[in-house]
């Protein structure tokens, strides 16, 4: 029987063609609310880069928006103009203040940073999993944050690091986060991505077919990382600023409660979860601004987070997509589909079809 | 500073995080969930404080408690759902729930923070030899001592402290045996609550400022010493939250001023250690290791 080849690519095709909509759409809308299509899309590439380590091992992190944060400070210290960094940041390192590249080179500094951070930090921790591996992740948040605000040779400390470029238009957002989901789902189909996925779901047997947990969790993590420090460029040339504070609980907060409510199991899942909660996000944010007359209170976006959250991992613990990459939506003609076998191997292969249809319980 | 200074300081921080740690083992025990929303419950008891900045000190302390268990009961209720859920998406969700509540304190009161005006007596110092100690570090470490040998004593010479323990060690096999699962959980989180409430009228006199997230730094240390100390055993996680307390207070103590901004980073360094090195933790059995 020949396999379709359309259904596999689709499970790329699908999600991309989403997220080219939304950008188009971001084209037409006036200068703040494009700002907030951009935000979204840069979110997106955040969550995307979360999934590509949390999806495929099944292992929490609270610890990712480290690697954003790495990313973005990387970026944006090479990326600021040289000739101010010696007045605003005088306790930098000499390297850091001379340094001035341009926007492509920043983003590959951020991405390959935020990579060599994930794979050192990943080595001690992805021996642990469960609960422990919650906390450990949570103690490399706490220790990346700490050490960025304190250590004023490589970040700005408690200060606000500016006049960044603002190169993050609708375009690169765009392009940025199809560039990240077709390295993650390259890699969640590849031969790595599919041990890990073996390990998450039944590690004894994993292990007893050969494969190396420890070392597919290390190669995703450092995968991941990699994509979350492009991403942490990507943000801090859409904002032009960053300190600290931006890149810490509340945004781990936000990114986990998008995959989650997406659905931590599939591309489809971080991508959909990532877009839809964004842009609600993004739609609080405003209306913590004001919208017309009307304006919410601060602190009314993360409390509906919080609880559609909740709601979510109550409800439907695999999220709004069930774990399930995006479907073709249309059926395929019935020649197309083969012919059904007769006989009894015909009810062995309706057995199996049905079997092969229901999902392992997670 | 003196050496004796240090160390007495330290006992009184050490003696807060393992009464909040004990909370945090109680619950985990009967649920198997690490409760990062603990620290919303002295959120809860700091606001409740500082509504009743005008009324009685007694009264303040009643609804101070009052409020806690409540709000401690809710969380039973809300995170009943949670015993379907894999462990990693369970915790997620108690994170959910710290950060709904954060943000309901930031709605109701703000960000900038308001004083509570609780009992400010007991923030000045004594002064014996070269000894500056403050009132509340004599009460803390006393009423830490009394509460710790009282949960001892409940835990160990009581019917429903020994289910509780039961329950805490492997709580399917203790309802084959006759525990009442739901009495016992009820019971493990009122006792949190209780505990959280005495921490909280501790923590308030010593930080009269009411903040969104007043209670879920200062919990933070707790969590991390329920994982160092062990999670299984209820006084593993306790004694871990004592020994991440008294270490984190001693270590600020005698480290040189310019790096004790980096405390966290020690203090965390030194969890992924421990988790490296124990697992199970530091006072923790050796069985099941969840580890590669």
């Amino acid at each position: 029987m020949r396999r379709p080849v359309a259904r596999p690519a689709w499970e790329l095709l699908g999600p991309s063609l989403v997220v080219v909509i939304v950008a188009a759409v971001g084209t037409l809308a006036s200068s703040p609310v494009e700002f907030q299509f951009r935000s979204v899309l840069v979110n997106a590439a955040i969550v995307v880069a979360l999934y590509t380590f949390v999806g495929n091992s099944g292992v929490i992190s609270f610890g990712h928006v480290s690697f954003v944060a790495v990313g973005a400070f990387a970026a944006g210290l090479t990326a600021a103009p040289a000739d101010v960094k010696p007045t605003t940041f005088p306790e930098l390192y000499g390297f850091l203040q001379d340094v001035h590249v341009g926007n492509a080179a920043s983003l590959a500094i951020a991405a390959a940073v935020g990579g060599v951070f994930a794979f050192i930090v990943g080595i001690p921790i992805m021996r642990l999993s469960g609960l422990a591996a919650g906390i450990a992740t949570f103690a490399v948040l706490a220790i990346t944050n700490n050490i960025f605000r304190n250590w004023e040779r490589i970040g700005p400390g408690a200060k606000t690091l500016s006049l960044i470029p603002e190169t993050t238009g609708l375009l690169q957002a765009a392009i940025g986060l199809l560039a990240v989901m077709a390295i993650a789902f390259a890699y969640q189909k590849s031969r790595h991505g599919r041990m890990l996925r073996a390990a998450r779901d039944d590690p004894p047997a994993a292990r007893a077919s050969g494969v190396n947990i420890l070392r597919q969790r290390l190669f995703a993590f450092t995968l991941s990382g990699a994509l979350a420090g492009f991403a942490g460029g990507l943000l801090v040339h859409l904002l032009g600023f960053i300190s600290t504070t931006q890149v810490f609980l509340d945004l781990t907060f936000i990114t986990l409660a998008m995959l989650v409510i997406g659905g931590a199991g599939s591309l489809w899942g971080a991508v959909l979860g990532a877009l839809l909660v964004s842009g609600l996000d993004s739609l609080l944010a405003e209306a913590e601004k004001g919208i017309g007359d009307v304006s919410f209170p601060s602190g009314t976006r993360l409390l509906t987070l919080g609880v559609l959250m909740f709601l979510v991992l109550i409800l439907l613990p695999r999220g709004i997509t069930g774990g399930r990459e995006l479907s073709w939506p249309f059926r395929r003609p019935a020649a197309a589909r083969g012919v059904e076998p007769t006989g009894s191997l015909g009810e062995v292969h309706a057995t199996l079809r049905q079997l092969l249809r229901r999902r392992p319980e997670a | 500073m003196s050496w004796l200074q240090s160390i007495i300081d330290a006992l009184a921080l050490g003696s807060q995080l393992a009464l909040v740690a004990m909370g945090i083992g109680l619950v985990f025990g009967v649920l198997r969930v690490i409760n990062f929303a603990q620290g919303e419950l002295i959120t809860a008891g700091a606001y409740a404080l500082l509504l009743t900045n005008d009324l009685p000190v007694a009264v303040s302390i009643i609804v101070c408690f009052a409020v806690v268990i409540a709000f401690s009961l809710a969380m039973e209720f809300a995170y009943r759902p949670l015993r379907r859920v894999t462990p990693a998406a369970a915790l997620v969700a108690t994170f959910a729930v710290s950060f709904t509540l954060q943000s309901i304190a930031l709605l109701v009161w703000g960000s900038q923070g308001e004083a509570i005006n609780f009992l400010p007596k007991l923030n000045q110092a004594v002064e014996v030899g070269d000894l500056r100690i403050r009132w509340v570090t004599i009460a803390t470490i006393g009423v830490g001592a009394l509460l710790l040998a009282a949960m001892a004593l409940f835990l160990s010479r009581t019917d429903l402290g020994l289910g509780m323990r039961a329950a805490a060690a492997d709580f399917q096999t203790a309802r084959v045996l006759g525990v009442r699962a739901k009495r016992v959980i009820v019971l493990a989180f009122v006792l949190a609550g209780i505990l959280t409430a005495c921490v909280t009228l501790l923590v308030a006199v010593q930080n009269p400022l009411a903040t969104p997230n007043y209670g879920f730094f200062f919990v933070i240390p707790g969590l991390v010493g329920v994982v160092v100390g062990g999670m299984d055993r209820l006084v593993a996680a306790t004694a871990g939250g004592f020994v991440v307390g008294f270490a984190t207070s001693f270590v600020a103590d005698r480290i040189p001023p310019d790096s004790r901004a980096f405390l966290t980073s020690y203090i965390f360094g030194f969890v992924i250690v421990v988790l490296l090195l124990r697992p199970n933790g530091l006072f923790g059995r050796r069985r099941g290791a969840e580890r590669l």
